[in-house]
């Protein structure tokens, strides 16, 4: 893991992150946020945690991006334009950006370099899930199952 | 020279900085759902910088904290998309300056 690598990706992901965030057209914002998310994923995997880079790849680009496009198409007739510039949402933005970096530097313990530590294979993780984590798994199936079927509910055609 | 954690921590402090902007900039419900999704994945990538960065545990609780979060995102990204989709619906705008009643 060299710096030189990370600050490369974190460029590329932040000006994806910021051409999401500003862009006018709706489609190629979500096209940024899908580049913004493959450099977060890069990011976990130079951190060493390779399956949460995949699983990010997997649930973010081939899940939430495709349904944020779609939801676009079903809402094509409100392509109108979008005020871009909102100096108050502008202005917070960067004055929490400031007071966060204001914090980062000025804390002496986060400055330290990465422990050399054993690889986190996907057994492990499995182990993990279904041994210590099994009760967080089963909510967490229990929420999604709920949440699709609220989704549903909600999109459903009204009776009339 | 390797990089420590407070790099880490900065880029995902400005990755939320620029999901609060999406956020509250913008003006149509699609952004705004994009702006939380930045915001939801730098708050993972804190998890996952603060488990490398930390000494080694067993089980590995910053990935599997992880894990769940991104299953939570993706759960609340459904149902925001499903919401856009009833509002368009009704008031056949996105524009969440023109959805300003509670009256259905």
């Amino acid at each position: 893991m060299s710096s030189a690598a990370v600050v490369i990706i974190a460029i590329l992901t932040l000006a994806a992150a910021l051409a999401a965030a500003t862009l006018q057209k709706l489609m190629h914002a979500t096209l940024s946020f899908a580049v913004a998310l493959v450099g977060v994923a890069a990011l976990f995997f130079l951190l060493g945690a390779e399956f949460v880079g995949l699983v990010l790849v997997f649930v973010y680009i081939g899940a939430v991006a495709v349904l944020i496009v779609f939801t676009i198409l079903l809402t094509r007739r409100d392509v109108g334009k979008d005020r871009a510039a909102n100096w108050g949402g502008a202005f917070l933005a960067v004055a929490v950006f400031g007071g966060l970096t204001w914090a980062i530097l000025k804390t002496q313990s986060v400055a330290v370099v990465a422990p050399h530590i054993r690889l986190v294979t996907v057994k492990r993780i499995g182990e993990a899930l279904m041994t210590s984590y099994v009760w967080p798994l089963q909510c967490v199936g229990l929420l999604l199952t709920a949440a699709l079927i609220g989704a549903l509910v909600l999109v459903m055609e009204e009776k009339p | 020279m390797t990089p420590t954690l407070q790099l880490f921590l900065i880029i995902s402090a400005a990755l939320f900085s620029i999901g609060l902007l999406a956020a509250l900039s913008r003006r149509h419900a699609i952004f705004i759902l994009i702006g939380i999704e930045m915001m939801l994945a730098a708050a993972n990538l804190n998890f996952i910088a603060f488990w490398r960065f930390s000494p080694q545990s067993q089980p590995p609780t910053g990935v599997m904290i992880a894990i769940f979060s991104i299953a939570i995102a993706a759960a609340e990204a459904a149902v925001g998309l499903a919401l856009v989709i009833a509002v368009y619906r009704h008031y056949r705008t996105t524009n969440v300056d023109h959805l300003n009643q509670l009256k259905g």
